[in-house]
């Protein structure tokens, strides 16, 4: 929960987290190894330096850092968790459904719990795909298009078993398809960044919503364009959200052209954590407004009302979530406990 | 003359863009040495930002550096080595041997390097056309004026020496999209039709977020370069700073 100055409260839901093991003891392989480095350097170049962690507490932090990052010391209310499976790379995989399901378990009011499948593993995958739906009443999913899996080197959704895994997904009550088009894990050339298959199948699949991690970064570009054409397609905005404290020019322009193209309805807050945490950077996108020459030039303005709804109104409808009843549930639970009382009206 | 030369060689790997970010390789870091040997071949030694760049960007960077250094006549032959890499050595192997990507890759390759080269082209041609459209309407040419000029009088147009860069800039890419001889329109769009002045802003404001999206990769790859090989202490090698 985040409040203003004068006394409003904002709902926030984080639209990307994760609980993972990149530990050497989990580590296969030199991948594994890189791969948990190469999201330290993120860590280390984007986050302000007094929020930086040190290399042993990123490759594996506990449930109880990660419960008071996001909700105590946070201002997360409610946060999604999307699995990244990696099993080249770790032994027990980097950040399965099965890993995130336990500090879901703890906190049931707290987590929103995404499954993942990969059109690549067939039958046995559509098997595996109903069981872990069923299991977890999943409502999402993250996919991974660039990720390698044997001769493949990446997938589109606009192949013909993707279309299959997206069919049983929607029998099976999944809604939300949150696709990883950002900086990628081992591309190659097969398209690895192209953005073109989710014009495709956000049309084909009109009761499916379709949400751009990071924005289509590094393809922003083509992004917006295809964003604009569609109306069940969203922008996470994780990976983009710390150029706020560095380069908050760069920033402002990402945000007033995702403003600009989709609007506010379609913009969703994600920490991304444990690569960055929630309080620095809600603080300063609270703080943060787009300068007037941007605004003049493609008139998007971050307003109180816009940033409430990037921060939670807009996971909340696509999650089903009823704000005020969630409230009431998290005070219930002492969740908002650490709180100062709320400055009477 | 080997210090000439080697001048002469940074300087034209300095032409070498990386073709995502549209910047020298040489301005990005990423080339770590450039050296000439008695025999006339030139070793070349580079870096990326992260260990997972994408291969067919590394591959096409590395071929780039190739063809610019064979282009210099006194050069008898050219090596390329791309380091700290996911296929580092997959990469290396197939640049010694002088072949294609798709011929180091075999079937994991899917399409040849020449469409992604074209396609990354044709961003660079529209960032550098909106930055020079941006800098000239900022300075009092109205769209009138702009969609009229030809080639050769936007060559002669006065401008400041910012104007002037961006304008060497973009007619370094003019020819991207079509034949840029002197009585050829000055702007043209990605399919080489004329601009026309009705419609010229929203034109302008379409091709913004290609300029937009290639500074912020800019920025993320600097960044990550800097912290994967420490550049804010340049001068105190790793290795060293920790023994």
């Amino acid at each position: 929960m985040y409040r203003t100055a004068t006394g409003e409260e904002i709902f926030v839901i984080d639209g990307h987290t994760h609980f993972w093991d990149g530990s050497p003891a989990n580590q296969k392989n030199i991948h594994g190894k890189q791969f948990i480095e190469c999201f330290y350097a993120y860590h280390s170049n984007l986050s302000p330096p007094s929020e930086k962690w040190e290399k042993e507490k990123f490759e594996k932090y506990d449930a109880k850092t990660m419960f008071e990052d996001l909700f105590v010391s946070g201002y997360d209310d409610m946060a999604i968790l999307q699995p990244t499976y990696l099993t080249d790379f770790y032994k027990n995989g980097f950040n399965t459904t099965e890993r995130n399901a336990a500090i879901k378990k703890s906190h049931p009011d707290r987590f929103i719990l995404n499954g993942a499948f990969d059109p690549r593993d067939g039958n046995k995958g559509l098997e595996d795909l109903h069981a872990l739906a069923e299991k977890h009443k999943l409502q999402g999913v993250k996919l991974y298009t660039a990720e390698w899996r044997g001769e493949s080197k990446g997938y589109k959704l606009s192949d013909k078993d993707s279309y299959k895994y997206l069919e049983a997904a929607q029998k099976l009550g999944i809604k939300n398809v949150h696709v990883h088009k950002g900086p990628t894990i081992i591309p190659l050339n097969r398209d690895a960044f192209d953005v073109a298959d989710i014009d495709d199948v956000a049309t084909s699949f009109q009761d499916l919503n379709f949400i751009v991690e990071h924005c289509g970064l590094p393809r922003l570009d083509d992004f917006c364009w295809i964003a604009t054409q569609e109306t069940n397609v969203y922008a996470g905005i994780a990976v983009a959200l710390p150029f706020i404290h560095s380069r908050p020019g760069y920033f402002a322009h990402v945000m007033s052209e995702l403003l600009f193209w989709l609007g506010p309805d379609k913009i969703l807050y994600g920490s991304d954590y444990g690569i960055w945490t929630p309080k620095w950077l809600i603080d300063k996108f609270m703080a943060f407004e787009i300068p007037e020459d941007l605004t003049k030039e493609t008139g998007s303005v971050l307003t109180l009302e816009n940033k409430t709804k990037i921060l939670g109104l807009n996971a909340a409808r696509l999650y089903g979530i009823d704000v005020e009843a969630q409230k009431k549930k998290i005070r219930a639970g002492g969740g908002y406990a650490h709180l100062s009382e709320p400055v009477p009206a | 003359m080997v210090d000439a030369r080697q001048a002469e060689l940074w300087a034209c790997l300095h032409g070498v863009m990386d073709p995502e970010l549209d910047e020298s390789v040489v301005d990005l870091n990423f080339v770590t040495k450039a050296d000439v040997d008695a025999s006339s071949r030139v070793h070349i030694e580079f870096r990326l930002p992260t260990y997972w760049c994408a291969a067919n960007f590394s591959f096409l960077m590395a071929d780039d550096m190739r063809r610019a250094a064979m282009a210099l006549d006194w050069v008898t032959g050219v090596s390329v080595v791309l380091g700290e890499h996911m296929y580092a050595d997959k990469i290396n192997a197939g640049l010694a041997l002088g072949l294609s990507f798709q011929e180091t890759f075999g079937v994991e390759a899917d399409g040849d390097l020449e469409d992604l080269r074209r396609t990354f082209l044709v961003k660079a041609f529209q960032r550098r056309q909106v930055a020079l459209l941006n800098h000239l309407t900022a300075t009092g040419h109205s769209p009138e004026t702009l969609t009229a000029l030809t080639l050769a009088e936007l060559h002669s147009l006065p401008v400041d020496d910012e104007g002037d860069r961006l304008r060497r800039r973009y007619l370094e890419r003019r020819d991207v999209v079509s034949a840029a001889t002197d009585e050829m329109p000055a702007f043209v769009d990605a399919a080489g039709s004329p601009l026309r002045a009705d419609g010229f802003a929203a034109y302008v404001s379409g091709l913004r977020r290609v300029g937009v999206n290639a500074e912020f990769n800019s920025a993320l790859c600097r960044g990550l370069l800097s912290v994967r090989f420490d550049l804010e202490t340049p001068f105190v090698p790793k290795a060293r700073a920790s023994a």
